[in-house]
């Protein structure tokens, strides 16, 4: 298992990088996928087995789709845009590394987790993720309706061609 | 299927904050290092990907299924954001033609 993890960890980080280095956006979708791929294996470890699927289903499905279209829509392939300026681009590899270093030092050995319930493998499925959402999140889940309609609202407002 | 429901006893919490830190700092990096508008949305994908690993962590660690419904919240939160974002994408396409984020400078003066 300890295996597992650190597999799908090192192919997250690599494509992670792939996707911020690549300079052709379709070859970055293709690593941001496979990285969400990687990401699902972690919630099956997790025992987050709705979310692994639900993640399947919204980020690769549909998000990374709807990116896709949008690049060869606009044909953005070979659109070549020039890079920052070399000082711009070391400046902000210098600056996420001293993110992650700040963060790590900030957070390490922190956390001791006293359990609320005792331990079980299946918080995580249907059943359990639908009560907590129908019972105590039932509002939110209600509001989210709104937020996509406004959403769909503004996204068609911003797609149309103004006369 | 008994062996991957008690991976979590295994592999400690620590594991998983570094490794969502380390996403999460490399989205930032990409944000600051790509122009093309399209890259930029990724990375901030790869930012929003790493908050929700962490609490998906939490929540297994600590047996409470509040956790993952946060996230899932945040995919939908994700998925509106997304469609808004690329049509801006494109009108940003159709009005300057073009996709480099510094076309867009007059917000800084």
């Amino acid at each position: 298992m300890t295996f597992l993890f650190y597999m799908l960890s090192a192919i997250m980080i690599i494509s992670a990088l792939l996707v911020v280095f690549s300079t052709n956006p379709i070859n970055s979708v293709i690593y941001l996928i496979i990285c969400f791929i990687a990401m699902a294996g972690h919630y099956i470890l997790l025992n987050a087995q709705f979310l692994a699927v639900v993640h399947i289903i919204v980020y690769t499905g549909a998000i990374m789709v709807l990116f896709l279209f949008v690049i060869m829509l606009l044909n953005l392939n070979k659109a070549i845009i020039p890079q920052k300026s070399q000082l711009t681009r070391i400046s902000a590899v210098v600056t996420g590394g001293l993110f992650f270093l700040v963060v790590l030092a900030a957070t390490r050995q922190t956390f001791e987790i006293h359990p609320r319930y005792p331990f079980t493998g299946d918080i995580g499925l249907v059943k359990e993720v639908g009560k907590a959402l129908f019972h105590e999140f039932l509002l939110p889940f209600e509001m989210s309706s709104v937020l996509f309609i406004s959403a769909m609202v503004g996204a068609v407002m911003f797609g149309k061609k103004d006369n | 299927m008994k062996e991957i429901s008690s991976a979590i006893q295994i592999i400690p919490l620590d594991s998983y904050i570094m490794l969502s830190v380390a996403l999460f700092s490399i989205g930032l990096m990409g944000v600051l290092f790509r122009r093309n508008i399209i890259a930029v949305l990724m990375c901030l994908e790869l930012m929003f990907n790493s908050a929700n690993l962490l609490l998906t962590a939490f929540s297994s660690y600590h047996s409470d299924p509040a956790g993952q419904v946060f996230v899932f919240f945040i995919m939908i939160v994700a998925a509106a954001e997304v469609a808004v974002g690329l049509s801006i994408v494109v009108m940003m396409k159709r009005n300057v033609e073009s996709v480099d984020i510094n076309l867009l400078n007059r917000l800084k003066w």
